[in-house]
């Protein structure tokens, strides 16, 4: 009898390519899996227990140990800094994180302020250039922030750009590629070790087999 | 800052109360004893030390330690780790005959936490110290000793895997020539960012075998045969010897009889830069983080005055007990309720049953205003109230 593995999947955008992924990876997922409401979902033929986590806290249950694996993408890597693996690019839902603005307009002078999701990623990526910004952290529709001069840049991700024209924005700077990660507890890397390096494996052929 | 609530701690100090008090006492006990047995002594050091000695020979980030200044101004630290001032003590007082020492101690360390309050900033830690033996023997003896202390505390189900600093440090300097090169690649595997560590040496001006080899190194963990996998991997001499002291510390570890309960890992490196050797990390299925990890640090003493080398563990004690499951089952106590009339009876009473080593509450009945809540609280409640021979 395999040993269970419990796998913190991202809710929304990431959520399809990686259940895509993993049934080219052969992994034996039910066909309603994508549609079900539940946060639980376990596979019992796979021995995987799934849970559906907002995608900014997939690497805190990762860390924490209540999932062993979990698939995050390099942006909350970046902003939440969790003492996890980060094992493979599984280069699924790529995109960016970019400092964006209205266009042909500089930083405010006396007290430049920057909105983000992303305050961490915000708050280096200004400091390693010198400049000192206000961060002002928002939960969503950040792109409102610079349109209604709450802020003069915003930070956060493109993946068309199609939002960012749309609102009026330009892009200024790129400051990460972003790719989704398969990420595992420390713990669980050591002692489910030969059922985690079988699921590396495969999912690296998967992925090097669209690669090349 | 808000105003703060009068039953407030500051952030990361927990109370321990009495439940958890006992478990933690039994499991200290049960360590400790076996420490003992394998004659480990143990010792106390000072709670401040000083910034300038103990606070940076201590390889715990600056910013997890928490300064104060003395009356003279020199800044102190509360220390945040043990093996630091037990470096300073052996250094300073008890290595005068070039003996091997044997040392322990149990006791609470300091280290800020700088996110999620919850996390504790002052926890204990159970360890041994095996200072002035060069041996891989020291190294095995206290791997066993952890097994076998872990064994006594009665943890069902652990690994231990062992890595060795010295090996990672001479592949990587080997392959990429200087030391800050290979420093800039470790730093990936310290902040466990395997996709970085291959782009980084995807990039790097290698030739394909070197590349290679940098990318197999990740893949070295599992049992004996791991070590192989890693002399193919290896060309220079200080790598293949600090294989070989990883085969000598499984031969001695199978002599122990204990070898199921340990993997190579050659991965692992620690964040405790004292580190030169043998290092290793222990988990419980049921944590999400090591419950304990030590290794060789034949560097440190040195910095006390005294070169000499030595090797050791510590296990942190709340993350033991979390691994260990809830709280202990309570063991029983009486509880005699008296009143003036009677106030001698009952203190012969207690005193006889507590000589034979059972628990005696002694609680005055004037002092209850719920006698059906106090008594739901002992296993056995005895009545010694009115007039002798009434009532009870």
């Amino acid at each position: 009898m395999k040993e269970m593995l419990t796998i913190a999947m991202p809710k929304g955008r990431i959520f399809d390519e990686a259940v895509e992924l993993l049934r080219q990876a052969g992994f034996n997922l039910p066909p309603e899996f994508e549609d079900s409401r539940k946060l639980i979902i376990d596979v019992e033929q796979e021995q995987f227990r799934f849970i559906l986590a907002k995608p900014m806290d997939v690497p805190t249950y990762v860390e924490h140990g209540v999932a062993d694996l979990g698939i995050a993408g390099k942006d909350v890597m970046l902003e939440e800094e969790r003492d996890v693996y980060e094992l493979l690019d599984l280069k699924i839902s790529a995109c960016y994180l970019a400092v964006a603005g209205l266009p042909n307009t500089k930083m405010n002078d006396v007290a430049p302020k920057v909105a983000s999701k992303y305050p961490n990623v915000a708050a280096a990526y200004f400091r390693e250039q010198g400049e000192q910004v206000e961060i002002i952290k928002l939960n969503g529709s950040i792109e409102l922030a610079p349109i209604i001069g709450l802020s003069d840049r915003i930070v956060d991700i493109v993946s068309t750009g199609k939002t960012l024209v749309e609102n009026g924005l330009v892009e200024y700077e790129r400051i990460a590629d972003i790719t989704s990660r398969l990420i595992v507890n420390p713990v669980s890397y050591r002692t489910k070790d030969e059922r985690i390096s079988e699921i590396v494996d495969k999912l690296t052929d998967v992925i090097h087999g669209v690669r090349s | 800052m808000s105003r703060l609530f009068m039953f407030e701690k500051p952030l990361g100090m927990r109370d321990t109360l009495p439940g958890l008090y006992e478990m933690k006492s039994s499991a200290r006990n049960a360590i400790q004893s076996e420490m003992k047995r394998w004659g480990f002594q143990f010792i106390e050091t000072p709670a401040l030390e000083y910034y300038e000695t103990v606070g940076t020979a201590s390889a715990i980030l600056d910013q997890q330690l928490f300064k104060l200044l003395d009356s003279q101004g020199h800044t102190l630290v509360l220390r945040p780790d043990m093996t630091a001032p037990i470096a300073r003590v052996a250094a300073s007082k008890l290595l005068k005959e070039d003996l091997p020492l044997r040392l322990a101690y149990s006791a609470n360390v300091y280290r800020a936490q700088q996110r999620e309050g919850g996390r504790p900033a002052e926890f204990e830690q159970i360890g041994v110290e095996c200072i002035g033996d060069h041996t891989i023997s020291a190294d095995g003896e206290v791997i066993a000793l952890l097994i076998s202390s872990l064994r006594e505390v009665g943890l069902p189900k652990f690994q231990i895997s062992v890595g060795h600093i010295g090996f990672v440090q001479t592949l990587f300097q080997q392959i990429l020539g200087t030391e800050e090169r290979a420093q800039a690649l470790t730093k990936f595997l310290y902040e466990k960012n395997y996709v970085g560590y291959r782009e980084h040496v995807k990039n790097l001006a290698l030739s394909s075998i070197d590349k290679q080899r940098l990318l197999d190194f990740l893949k070295l963990r599992g049992g004996e045969e791991v070590l192989s996998f890693a002399n193919d991997i290896i060309e220079n001499e200080s790598g293949r010897e600090a294989l070989s002291q990883l085969q000598q510390l499984w031969e001695i570890v199978v002599a122990f009889g204990e070898e199921d309960k340990l993997k190579f890992d050659l991965t692992l490196i620690s964040h405790m830069s004292y580190y030169t050797g043998i290092v290793f990390e222990v988990y419980s299925h049921a944590v999400g983080t090591p419950i304990g990890n030590g290794g060789r640090y034949d560097l440190l003493l040195e910095k006390f005055g005294k070169a000499t080398g030595a090797t050791g563990f510590a296990l942190y004690l709340d993350r033991l007990i979390e691994a260990l499951g809830g709280l202990s089952e309570e063991t029983p106590m009486t509880c005699i309720l008296f009143s003036d009339e009677r106030r001698q009876e009952a203190y012969t009473v207690a005193k006889e049953r507590r000589a034979i080593g059972e628990k005696v509450v002694l609680q005055d009945i004037n002092g209850v205003k719920n006698i059906d809540a106090c008594t739901n609280q002992y296993t056995d409640i005895v009545f010694l109230i009115g007039k002798a021979g009434r009532g009870s």
